[in-house]
């Protein structure tokens, strides 16, 4: 392997410069493809000086997607956001044959306008710390030489040549790493239980279900790292004496499947798997197992169910899956990020990791911060960083310098925090204690036109459809809490409703069999703890302070703001304004149907949402 | 053997057997609607859970579904602790808002004190409390006709895409065991219907009375190692045929110890 990662790295000195085009799903949806034909059809054509097209580098993503495509010119830094096929020319002539800088192409903080040249200069990404993500962005994502190029697979080296199975276990119990995938259980207990079983068979698994709407960390990995995962998956085998692995990917990541399954067969290639890998008695292969998509499949029990191609519906778990889990062997299932994080662990060693983050929530997680904040996307921080810090910092604050409101945390089944706990470091126990959750790491920033009834209503409806519908707490009393919340949201709700809501959610938590029912009511819960006033204005006063629940708000124009410009009339479809022009309009309460397209319209701000 | 407290009464239980097993043969009256001896537990209703501790556990209790927890020595349990009581009365009262109108249902929950439901009835009220018993048993006996479909709150119990089940050999083993009476079939003794398909019985060929099903027959013939023509008389001839038999086995001994 030291063989072949000279051979690759002499290979690309050659190249001093590089060109490094994001193809992630996000820069690909806006174009990259494009860019990259056009700087390989540029480069082919014309002969730039210390560059080739090799030097054109197809990596996974920054996170920064929003922003994209991306285009980063190496050794440099310079870093473009919004790039064209069109802008390729230019950027060939002036950046790379040039060293010239196209200033309409750089990125402006959007708290003060500034232009920043350089990649580390941007906050998104200054104020991150890359363990899991440490490649994406960086390598092409589909080649296994730029993996091992940057020390990939010497972990897996030092674990077959150097270590014994229990020594990996140590070192991965040292560390303190805990699962990422929600619950943040520890991976080397999990290991270790795992391997204590006496079997024949044991297997892992990789769950990248990532069912929670809005997140893509763990698909991000798999489509720009999938080396990584697959180097955690083969040092957790060796460890537990597992012989073969399967990936779960949902139907939903065509990306993701397809560059793991080239890494697969990439690996097989080089004997990274397969028999006898690297030479030793160590013998693996993986698989990719493909999930149909249903939220509960996240699961574990759902998860191995499916992947023996039955139907993913959770099991009562007081046999655990470590014991007696797919096929009925002891398995081990990690989410895709704790197997990203093993082999630095093992290559740093576990004291290296335990330094970074906060004690009992050692290392790194992985956001996909999205909402009303400025800069959304995909960052990874130390663990026990602020809330603040992630919205303010990294994300740059809310949009149009509105108020925060609330930041959900922990996908579906998360809770809803309010601006008190802005400077509660977030990891695992400081979520928990304060009735949110970590989940897989989805954060929705909200400000203050957000409706927290609304919020709670919304979850409820998505876990209502998502739940396997096997136990009745779960089935029958989130969509009673479901119908509850609607009740208040078009202003029908009772404080006695109020107080159904909190013994129901309590219920429902004790009651039901998996996870999905047992942290359902969070959203809930979390909303009326911090936001039981805007329960109340919904229940008492028949009002939403936010102005979104449609039975309660009304539109109204301000007299002295309007300009009669006539531009709400041709907006609104139900005829319900009328006014004549150059003076106040007025709308129709009867006819208004709150669709809010004079809102939209009205330059002026004066229409009243109240 | 190991001794588990119930309700603080010292017990004694076979290690590893299902705590509600226990719970029954020590009399004591907790509603369990998705369990039956035919099947693996389920876990499904939750009607069954108990609050269970240890000594060691440091005050710190647990809810468990009895039907599938196994029992271990030194456990604690109880069975009508409030939390437990109020879990059963909130799931009793979340099936009446999906089953006002079954008996079954009705009584469990007044027993619990829950005449009617608290909550919003769903719209289109039925009896099945989808408590997977029949889908179970079909499976058990090997022929996966019915399962169930959708998820979530609209989840159902049905034959795959609505439509007579191939599968189906008639066998009645779902509609007799569904706790509520909800899988309908008739049965006029020549023809039998069950998921809108229809089946002819075989009938004894001396009686001409009904035996089973020509597909249940020639299912158990080719997987049960059962005799061709076993069915072409129903179990009453087979009883008599039996006795006619043992009759004459008996009187042979007679003749020969004469
Ligand atoms: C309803 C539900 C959905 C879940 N979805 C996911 C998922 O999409 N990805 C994931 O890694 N874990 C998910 N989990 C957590 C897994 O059950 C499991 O704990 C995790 O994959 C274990 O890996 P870890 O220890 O590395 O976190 C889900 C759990 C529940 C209850
Ligand atoms: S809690 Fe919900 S998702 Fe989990 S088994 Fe019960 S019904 Fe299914
Ligand atoms: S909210 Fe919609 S319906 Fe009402 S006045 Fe404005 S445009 Fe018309
Ligand atoms: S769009 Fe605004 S300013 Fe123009 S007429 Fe309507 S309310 Fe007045
Ligand atoms: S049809 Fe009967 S047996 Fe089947 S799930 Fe419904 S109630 Fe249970
Ligand atoms: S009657 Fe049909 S659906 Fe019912 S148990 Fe028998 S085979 Fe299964
Ligand atoms: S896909 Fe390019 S930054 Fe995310
Ligand atoms: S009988 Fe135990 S959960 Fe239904």
């Amino acid at each position: 392997m030291t063989r072949l990662q000279k051979e690759y790295t002499q290979k690309q000195a050659a190249y001093p410069h590089k060109v490094i085009v994001c193809c992630g799903t996000g820069c690909l949806a806006n174009g990259a493809r494009k860019i990259v034909d056009a700087f390989e059809k540029i480069l082919s054509e014309r002969k730039v000086k210390d560059f080739s097209v090799e030097a054109v580098k197809e990596t996974g993503c920054h996170g920064f997607c929003e922003q994209g495509p991306l285009v980063v010119i190496e050794p440099e830094g310079i870093f473009y956001t919004r790039v064209k096929a069109k802008d390729v020319p230019a950027i060939v002539e002036k950046s790379i044959e040039g060293r010239e800088i196209i200033d309409s192409l750089l990125y402006a903080d959007p708290t003060n306008g500034h232009k920043i040249e350089h990649y580390p200069d941007v906050k998104f990404f200054s104020h991150q710390k890359r363990i899991a993500l440490r490649n994406l962005g960086k390598i092409a994502a589909n080649s296994i030489y730029e993996y091992i190029a940057v020390d990939g697979y010497q972990a897996l080296a030092k674990v077959l040549l150097q270590m014994t199975p229990d020594q990996v276990i140590d070192q991965i119990s040292k560390s303190e790493l805990r699962g990422r995938g929600g619950g943040g259980f520890p991976a080397g207990k999990k290991w270790r239980t795992c391997r204590d079983v006496k079997s024949d068979v044991h297997y892992v698994i990789c769950n990248g279900d990532e069912g929670d709407p809005g997140a893509f960390m763990d698909r991000s990995i798999m489509e720009g790292d999938p080396h990584a995962v697959l180097e955690g998956m083969m040092i957790a085998a060796f460890a537990v004496g597992a012989r073969q692995g399967y990936i779960y990917v949902r139907e939903e990541y065509p990306l993701a499947v397809i560059h793991l399954q080239k890494a697969i067969s990439d690996c097989r290639e080089v004997g990274l798997l397969g028999a006898n890998i690297l030479g030793t008695d160590f013998t693996f292969d993986v698989r990719i197992a493909r999930g149909a998509g249903a939220f509960v499949c996240g699961e574990s029990s759902a998860l191995m169910k499916s992947v023996a191609g039955e139907v993913g519906e959770p099991r009562a778990k007081y046999v655990r899956s470590v014991v007696k889990g797919l096929y009925d062997q002891p398995t081990v299932l990690n989410n895709v990020e704790t197997y990203a994080n093993v082999p630095l662990i093992i290559r740093h060693g576990a004291d290296w990791f335990r330094k970074i983050g906060s004690p009992k929530n050692t290392g790194t997680k992985v956001f996909s911060l999205v909402g009303k904040v400025r800069n959304t996307g995909l960052i990874e921080v130390e663990m026990g960083t602020t809330l603040r810090e992630i919205i303010f910092d990294i994300g740059g604050g809310i949009i149009d310098g509105r108020p925060f409101k609330a930041v959900q945390t922990g996908g579906p089944s998360g809770g809803c925090l309010p601006s008190s706990k802005l400077d509660l470091p977030v990891d695992f126990d400081s979520l928990t204690a304060v009735g949110s959750m970590m989940g897989s790491g989805g954060m929705i920033v909200m400000d203050d036109k957000t409706c927290m009834v609304d919020v709670a209503r919304y979850f409820l409806h998505f876990l209502v459809a998502e739940s396997c519908g096997k136990c009745t707490p779960c089935r029958e009393g989130l969509y009673q809490l479901h119908a509850l919340t609607e009740k208040v949201c078009n202003g029908e709700g009772t404080e006695a409703d109020l107080e159904k809501m909190e013994q129901l959610s309590k219920m429902v938590v004790v009651g039901s069999l998996c996870g999905l029912g047992k942290s359902g009511p969070n959203p809930l819960m979390s909303t009326i703890q911090y936001f039981r006033d805007e329960y109340l204005a919904h229940i008492r006063d028949k009002r939403c302070p936010a102005g979104v629940c449609r039975a309660l708000i009304k539109y109204e124009v301000i007299e002295d703001k309007c300009t009669g410009c006539v531009a709400c009339i041709t907006a609104c479809a139900y005829n319900a304004i009328t006014g004549e022009k150059k003076k106040p309009h007025f709308i129709h309460q009867d006819k208004c149907e709150k669709c809010g397209a004079c809102v939209a319209v009205c330059k002026h701000d004066a229409i009243l949402v109240s | 053997m190991v001794t588990v407290t119930i309700n603080g009464k010292l017990v004694k239980a076979t290690d590893g057997e299902m705590l509600l097993t226990l719970l029954r043969r020590e009399k004591i009256d907790i509603p369990a609607l998705c369990q039956h001896d035919a099947v693996e537990p389920y876990g499904a209703c939750r009607l069954c859970m108990v609050e269970i501790t240890k000594p060691e556990w440091k005050g710190w209790s647990d809810y468990v579904t009895s039907c599938l927890y196994p029992v271990a020595d030194g456990l604690i349990v109880h069975t009508h602790s409030p939390i437990v009581i109020e879990l059963r009365k909130t799931i009793l009262d979340l099936m009446l808002a999906r089953n006002p109108q079954t008996p079954l249902v009705q009584k469990l929950a007044a027993d619990y004190g829950v005449m009617k439901t608290s909550y919003q009835e769903v719209p289109e009220p039925n009896d099945c409390i989808l408590c997977g018993l029949c889908t179970r048993i079909c499976d058990t006996m090997g022929f996966k006709a019915i399962s169930a479909v959708n998820r979530g709150h609209g989840k159902e119990i049905a034959p795959p895409l609505k439509q007579a089940p191939p599968d189906c050999v008639g066998c009645l083993a779902c509609a007799l065991n569904c706790p509520t009476k909800y899988i309908k079939f008739t049965d006029n003794g020549t023809t039998r219907v069950i998921w809108e398909k229809s089946f002819q019985l075989i009938k004894d060929a001396k009686t001409g009375q009904p035996t089973i099903t020509r597909e249940f027959a020639d299912y158990l013939i080719a997987h049960r190692n059962i005799q061709a023509d076993y069915f072409d008389i129903n179990d009453e001839s087979h009883r008599k045929e039996t006795a006619l038999n043992m009759g004459k086995i008996a009187q042979w001994q007679r003749e020969e110890q004469s």
